[in-house]
């Protein structure tokens, strides 16, 4: 699991990377919070293009980064969700939050 | 239920463990050549029943966790995830979405999803004896 950071135009792009459970969300949670506070962006862009598996931990990954954004006023887009991930998102009814998109099938 | 086919494992209580338990059940079931749908279902399931063994079961303490998964007739998958940690007080309440005991970035959704992603969970319990989950899911194959 890795998190790949990116800054532009007021926008923190998180691209995530391989599988998100309860183990590997605690590993790229503080990375992420560290980058919002320091750049404090206007949007929180989470993009699980790369992510291959993803349980209930994912939901509380962005629950927390929700929370976070709001302190500082910003928002929050969650994109290229695969079909489970989306699913599961779904379920936590994530899309009253911020905007959930799922994978753009070619 | 005839059982055609048995996997007993018994694992640490280490969150490094949920990948591989979750891998293994999959790898397991898909000798009934499940889907790639099917196969994401089981192992989300999974990972949600070993995630609450050990955050919740054996919270700050470590113990094993213990996993059968059965190959039924019927293509039917029954896993078991079994811990010895502190139980469950009130089964349904612990299974309502969105209630959890654990704070911090818990969702409260283990249970949900569990019920989203198979056919059937079941739950027994006692305080101070530990905890057992079992999943139910029909493989359908590609047929």
């Amino acid at each position: 699991m890795s998190a790949k950071i990116e800054y532009r135009q007021n926008k923190l792009v998180v691209m995530l990377d391989g599988e998100i459970d309860h183990h590997t969300a605690s590993l790229i949670r503080m990375g992420i919070d560290d980058a919002i506070l320091k750049k404090r962006p206007d949007i929180l862009i989470l993009d699980f293009g790369g992510v291959t598996f993803m349980d209930s931990s994912g939901i509380g990954l962005v629950m927390g980064r929700y929370k976070l954004m709001k302190t500082i006023g910003g928002k929050i887009t969650v994109q290229n969700l695969s079909p489970s991930a989306y699913r599961v998102m779904k379920l936590a009814g994530l899309e009253r939050l911020g905007e959930i998109r799922q994978k753009e099938v070619c | 239920m005839k059982i055609i086919n048995e996997l007993k494992m018994t694992i640490d209580s280490k969150s490094v463990n949920e990948s591989f338990s979750r891998v293994a059940v999959s790898a397991f079931a898909s000798c009934l050549d499940p889907t790639v749908e099917e196969l994401t279902d089981i192992r989300t399931a999974v990972s949600e029943a070993v995630t609450n063994c050990i955050v919740h079961g054996y919270k700050q303490s470590f113990g094993k966790i213990y996993i059968t998964v059965s190959i039924c007739e019927n293509r039917l998958v029954r896993i078991k995830i079994r811990d010895k940690g502190c139980g469950i007080e009130d089964i349904s309440k612990a299974m309502t979405p969105l209630f959890t005991t654990a704070g911090g970035e818990r969702a409260g959704l283990g249970f949900a999803v569990m019920e989203s992603f198979t056919d059937k969970v079941k739950v027994s319990s006692a305080p101070g004896k530990g905890t057992t989950v079992t999943l139910y899911k029909h493989v359908g194959g590609k047929e």
